[in-house]
This record gives C-alpha cells, sequence and structure tokens, in this order.
C-alpha cells in the first residue's frame, strides 16, 4: 500500500516541482524520472497485490486489486513512454516558436497534475473522490489543450472544458442517488466506500441504482467518448499537442470506462440482472459503428485516430456489457492493447506532423522516403490498431467476436462490419501518406522512436503469447468483476 | 397530506425547492448578462440557507463549513469575477434576445415534469420532502443545461454550468443531508479551479474572436469544406 501512497504523493509532487522550477533545459528529463520513478513503483505495487491479494488502506480510502493494478502499471508506464516521447517534441515545437518557456513550464506542470489525477481515479475506493479525480484530470488538461492559444485550439479546449464539465457532472447525480440508496441500509460514515458498497450490495434498492447508473454511464461516458457525446473527442485531440492525445487516449478514456466498470458491478449486485450492461452494450455497438464511418471522412491525421480510439472504446463498452467471464476477459485485454497500440500511433503520428508541417492528410507523403523509421511505424501501428494477426489487438477483438457468438449471436454481424468499415477507413488515409512520393524539401527530423518499438513489440507479443503472470492477472480481476473465471 | 401535518424544516426545504427552481427558470429568460448573474448568486444564496437549516435541523456540523463554502464560492466569489468580466468586456449593456423565448420556457416547463417521471420509482416509497426535493434539484440540473443550450454568450454558459452545480448540491443536501466531508471538499476545490480556468478562458476566447459569442467559435465541425 506504501507504494500507492508514494506514487500520489510523486506525482503531486511532481505539479509543484515543475511549476516552480525555473526554466532548465533538462525540465524534459526530469519529467522522465518522475514517470520513471512512477513505473518503478507501481511495479512494487503490483508485486504486492500479486502476493497477498487485495490491498485495503486501514483508512478505508485507498483500495488497489486486481483490477485497477494492472490498469495503475499500464498509466504509469504509457506515462513514461509518453514523457520520453515528449522531451524532443517539445524542444522541437520551442524551436518552431510555437511555445515559450513559461508555456513549456505549464505542459510539464498539468502532464504531472493529469498523472496524480490518474492515480487517483485508479487507487481511491470512495466513488465521491472518484468523480473529484475524473473531473480534476479535465481540469488539468483542459489549458493543455489550449496550449498553442491558436483559435482553433482555444475552441477545442472550451468545448472539452463545457462538455466534459456538464456531462460529469451528471455522474455526480449518478454518485449522490447512489448515496442516498446507501444510506437507506444504515452506516453513514463509510457509505461511499466502494467496498463497502460492494459487499452489501445486494441490500442496495435496484430501483434508484438503475436510475443512477444511467447518469453514471451518460456522465463517464462522456469522458469515454460514447457517441453521441463524443464530439469534444476529436477537437480535444487535433488541436492539443500530440503527447496530450497519446495519453488521453492511452489513458484517460480508459480510466472513465473503469469508472463504469466499477459502478456496473454494484449495479448487477443490486439488480441481480444484467439491466446496466444492456445499456453499454448500446451505447458501446452505436459509438463503434458510427466512429467506423467517420473514420472514412476525416481530413486530418489526429481527427483520424482520434476517431479509431472512439471506436475500439465503444468495443471495450460493449464487451463489458456483455458481463459474461469470457466478454470481461476480451475487454480487459482490449484495454491494454488498445492503450499501448494507441499511445504509440499517436507519437508516430507526432513525428510525421511534424516533417510534414501539417496535420492535413492531403499534404502528409512519402514518409517512408523521408524518415523510414516514422513511416514504417505508422505503418505497423495502424496494422496493430486495425486488428491484424499476429498483434494483440487481433486476440483481443477475436475474443470479443467469440464472446458475442456466445451470448449474443445475431450481433456479431454487425461488429464485423464495423471492423471492415473502420480497416477500410483507416488504410485509405494511411496508404498515400506512408508510401507515395516524396514533396520537395521534406526534411527528416530529430526522433525518439523508441517509445513506439517498445509498445508495438509488447502489443505484438501480447499477440503472439500471453504470458502466464498477466493472464493469472486478467483471470482474477474476470472473477472480482464477473463471478467467476473466463475458461 | 395537511401542509399542518408537515414539520417546519420539511416545510422551508420545499419552499426553498421551489424557490431555487423558480431562479433557475428567470435565468432562462433572462437577456441582460448582469442580471443573469445577480439571479444566480440569488440562487446560490437560497442555497446557503437550505444548507444552513439543514445543518442546524439534524445537527450535522460539517454542514456550516458547507454552507460558508457555497457563500464565499457562489455567492461571492463567482458572481464578483462574472460581472467583473462582463464590465470589463463592455457587455453589460448588451441584450441577448433570445429568438423563442416561448420554446424556451415550454421546454423548461417539460423537463420538470421529466424529472418527476424520471425519479418516480426512487420517490414512490420516500417521504414527501424527497419527492419533490430531489425531482426539484434534478430539474435545475437539467434547467442549466437547456441556460447552456438557448443562449449564446460564454458568460451564460459559465452561469448555467455553475447552476447546475447548484442543482447537484441542492440534491445532496436534501436526499442525503450532505455528501461526506471530504467529497464536498473535493468537489468544492473543482468547481473553484473551474471558475479560475473559465477567467483565463474568456480572455483567450475574447481575444481569439474578438467577442464572447460562441456562435463564432465554428472553426472545428465535421461538415466537408
Amino acid at each position: 500500500m506504501i507504494a500507492a501512497y508514494l506514487i500520489l504523493l510523486l506525482s503531486f509532487g511532481g505539479i509543484v516541482y515543475f511549476a516552480l522550477m525555473g526554466h532548465k533545459e533538462e525540465i524534459g528529463r526530469h519529467n522522465v524520472w518522475f514517470n520513471g520513478i512512477a513505473l518503478f513503483l507501481s511495479l512494487w505495487l503490483a508485486i504486492e497485490v500479486f502476493n497477498s491479494g487485495t490491498l485495503l488502506s486501514s483508512s478505508q480510502y485507498f483500495i488497489v486489486d486486481s483490477f485497477n493494478v494492472y490498469l495503475i502499471v499500464l498509466t504509469a508506464f504509457v506515462g513514461l513512454t509518453t514523457a520520453i516521447f515528449s522531451d524532443p517534441y517539445m524542444d522541437h515545437e520551442k524551436q518552431l516558436g510555437k511555445l515559450t518557456d513559461s508555456r513549456l513550464k505549464l505542459y510539464y506542470s498539468m502532464y504531472q497534475g493529469f498523472m496524480f489525477a490518474m492515480y487517483l481515479v485508479l487507487t481511491t475506493n470512495n466513488m465521491g473522490i472518484l468523480w473529484v479525480a475524473m473531473e480534476a484530470a479535465t481540469l488539468a488538461t483542459v489549458l493543455l489543450v489550449s496550449l498553442y492559444r491558436t483559435p482553433e485550439s482555444v475552441e477545442a479546449a472550451w468545448k472539452y472544458f463545457i462538455l466534459c464539465g456538464v456531462g460529469i457532472a451528471q455522474a455526480l447525480f449518478g454518485t449522490i442517488l447512489l448515496y442516498y440508496a446507501a444510506m437507506q441500509i444504515g452506516d453513514t460514515e463509510n457509505s461511499l466506500m466502494w467496498s463497502v458498497l460492494f459487499d452489501n450490495a445486494e441490500r442496495l434498492s435496484p430501483d434508484i441504482l438503475e436510475i443512477a447508473f444511467v447518469f453514471m454511464l451518460v456522465g463517464y461516458g462522456t469522458k469515454i467518448g460514447l457517441v453521441p457525446l463524443h464530439n469534444w473527442l476529436p477537437d480535444a485531440h487535433s488541436e492539443g499537442p500530440t503527447p496530450m492525445s497519446a495519453v488521453l487516449s492511452g489513458l484517460l478514456l480508459n480510466d472513465a470506462l473503469y469508472a463504469v466498470v466499477r459502478n456496473k458491478m454494484l449495479v448487477d449486485g443490486a439488480t441481480g440482472s444484467n439491466i446496466a450492461g444492456l445499456q453499454m452494450m448500446g451505447f458501446g455497438l452505436l459509438s463503434f459503428l458510427v466512429a467506423a464511418f467517420f473514420l472514412h471522412r476525416q481530413k486530418d491525421i489526429k481527427r483520424l485516430f482520434s476517431y479509431s480510439s472512439i471506436e475500439h472504446m465503444g468495443m471495450m463498452t460493449f464487451a463489458f456489457g456483455i458481463g459474461t467471464p469470457f466478454a470481461t476477459f476480451a475487454a480487459l485485454l482490449h484495454m491494454t492493447v488498445h492503450s499501448l497500440t494507441k499511445s504509440a500511433i499517436f507519437v508516430t503520428v507526432g513525428h510525421a506532423a511534424q516533417i510534414a508541417g501539417t496535420q492535413r492528410i492531403e499534404k502528409i507523403r512519402g514518409l517512408i522516403r523521408t524518415q523510414p523509421k516514422v513511416g514504417w511505424g505508422l505503418l505497423i501501428g495502424t496494422l496493430a490498431i486495425a486488428g491484424f494477426p499476429p498483434f494483440g489487438v487481433f486476440t483481443s477483438e477475436f475474443l470479443v467476436l467469440l464472446a458475442t457468438m456466445e451470448s449474443y449471436p445475431w450481433l456479431t454481424p454487425l461488429l464485423l462490419l464495423g471492423i471492415g468499415i473502420a480497416c477500410a477507413g483507416l488504410f485509405r488515409n494511411i496508404q498515400p501518406m506512408v508510401y507515395g512520393d516524396r514533396p520537395d524539401g521534406q526534411q527528416a527530423i530529430k526522433a525518439n522512436l523508441w517509445p513506439v518499438m517498445i509498445h508495438l513489440t509488447i502489443v505484438l507479443w501480447l499477440g503472439l503469447a500471453i504470458p502466464n503472470a498477466l493472464a493469472d492477472w486478467f483471470t482474477q480481476a474476470t472473477i472480482l468483476i464477473s463471478g467467476s473465471a473466463p475458461l | 397530506m395537511n401542509i399542518e401535518q408537515i414539520d417546519l424544516y420539511t416545510q422551508i426545504i420545499l419552499s426553498l425547492a421551489g424557490l431555487i427552481t423558480l431562479c433557475s427558470f428567470i435565468m432562462l429568460g433572462q437577456g441582460r448578462l448582469l442580471r443573469l448573474v445577480v439571479v444566480f448568486a440569488l440562487q446560490g444564496l437560497l442555497l446557503v440557507l437550505a444548507t444552513a437549516l439543514a445543518a442546524y435541523s439534524f445537527s450535522n456540523h460539517h454542514l456550516y463549513i458547507s454552507a460558508v463554502i457555497t457563500l464565499v464560492l457562489k455567492v461571492l466569489f463567482i458572481p464578483w469575477m462574472l460581472s467583473r468580466h462582463i464590465l470589463k468586456l463592455k457587455m453589460h449593456r448588451d441584450v441577448e434576445a433570445l429568438k423563442n423565448k416561448t420554446s424556451v420556457m415550454l421546454g423548461g416547463a417539460s423537463l420538470v415534469i421529466f424529472s418527476y417521471y424520471v425519479l418516480h420509482p426512487i420517490l414512490a416509497d420516500s417521504t414527501i420532502i424527497l419527492l419533490n426535493a430531489l425531482a426539484l434539484s434534478l430539474a435545475v440540473v437539467l434547467l442549466g443545461l437547456l441556460l447552456m443550450i438557448s443562449h449564446r454568450q460564454a458568460i451564460a454558459h459559465v452561469v448555467g454550468f455553475m447552476s447546475i452545480e447548484n442543482g447537484l448540491f441542492f440534491a445532496a443536501i436534501v436526499s442525503t443531508r450532505g455528501m461526506p466531508m471530504v467529497v464536498e471538499l473535493g468537489v468544492a476545490f473543482d468547481v473553484l479551479v473551474a471558475a479560475v480556468l473559465f477567467g483565463i478562458f474568456f480572455l483567450q476566447i475574447s481575444s481569439s474572436i474578438d467577442s464572447l459569442d460562441v456562435d463564432r467559435l465554428n472553426r472545428l465541425s465535421e461538415v466537408d469544406e
């Protein structure tokens, strides 16, 4: 448990450290160190959970179990690799004159602020604090989206602020209803503690929880980017700095989904049916299909991949909604591989946009001829995210399909259709960018592609064979979420 | 049930619930930004009264702290900040004519009925105070949303956003006599940070589009050029 406190302290200290530190050349490298230590601590925490099961702090305010511990490790890992990427990237942006020193300071300080909010979302046991941390994550990132202060980025940040703020207010109403239901069975002091609620789930009023869940799903669903609440997402992704897109897609969306699943576990216990899951399935499937179609009409490379994020989040929401152990296992795996692949893609997209000097798809050409590493990275990343074997996304999508065939066979064609449309949408845009003639005067830039290679190697590895330890972990999380082992 | 049979606390809370909802309706039809902010402050004040009353009736002392925080934040700080921006940007003389005031008002009325309908399964087996107060607080939340949809000025959006918070806070007071202290402090902190950020955004927006009319924030869209 100490490791969890240390992670929170470290990232909180990071906010203050970067805000106070005068500008130094190595500010980006310090950020890497902060995130590196966090990764080390998260692994320590994971080992602790692995050895002794669920950890609950003595004050009951923090809980680390098999479900959130792997998300903590994932958060720390993506946080670290994105920090490694953002060091040269932000320096390059500064050289282009897009940023000043004080903005850079703001960027690093809020980067840590975002990480702090994410760790708090994942470790807290209190449903109210969970909401507060989720809102804090919006507040931390909203200034980053408008970092460049162009009219477009200000507009995107404003939309993001308003839509997510209002959306997530609905989740607070849901949380209040949850608290109300908990108060009817007594014990006011710890009534919002997830572990207490989970233990007494059968005694909670099913009527109240059903209504509460609708508000939670709409509220946190705004953050997940579920259609029709997704409008902020492509704007915020395309106008903000690229490292922010990587962590937003790789981490924030996951953690919002995590909040929904935690609540679903309570509702399932209270109602004894899968009514919450059906809502998630509907919402998820709609997002999945709509986003797949939208992939075809994008003109901005970062908007393209943000729609791909909506598509994948839709599929995960759908899979968690099915609720069978098998589907839950698939969803957990999909969460992991999607985070890794998507953050790797945004890293390469950032470099590609810097090479071409624009984010317009029609102006980015001949990447392989200019800088082969970036071109291949983008191509392989896209192959992985589109669900080609032998990458991990293929495995998890395949498992989701199998789980759907098991429970709702008539929905499988829709899923297959969506995957096909999305794949076509990605490749018709990617192909000319990667191949094609190199425009005159296009230069290679200083790029750090280690994060991309590491991420894609892990995704490939997960597609070929899931290590035993990780499979055990997912199995335990599945038992926790859906009551029994997947196989 | 007869009105005399209800205890004083319940009577006052129900009246306050009615008045808070009324404030939301006044805001909905308000065209002048300064008055909008004044009505918002008034709604905050009613909320403070409700909180203090609940604190007194249930001798729930931490609610006094919440009442003070609400007073400072929603009655003093945020209205002060908003009106300062309005005066600085010289928008206090602008009248924002709502094109379809009647339908907005009718929409607001139907939202109230809708809230009663949504919460009906819960309310069926609970007390009269909850029946009305919880439904009305949901109505305040939805009216705040409607305010944001129907107005074009960024300032009106912020007022809508904050009145949604008011509705949520009122729901927490009447249904559960306040959330746990940590949560309330956290929410108050978020509201404070949000208010400061809104101030920063007013400057950014007005320098980028030269007004605070969010209809002119239209560069990003899915429509093909």
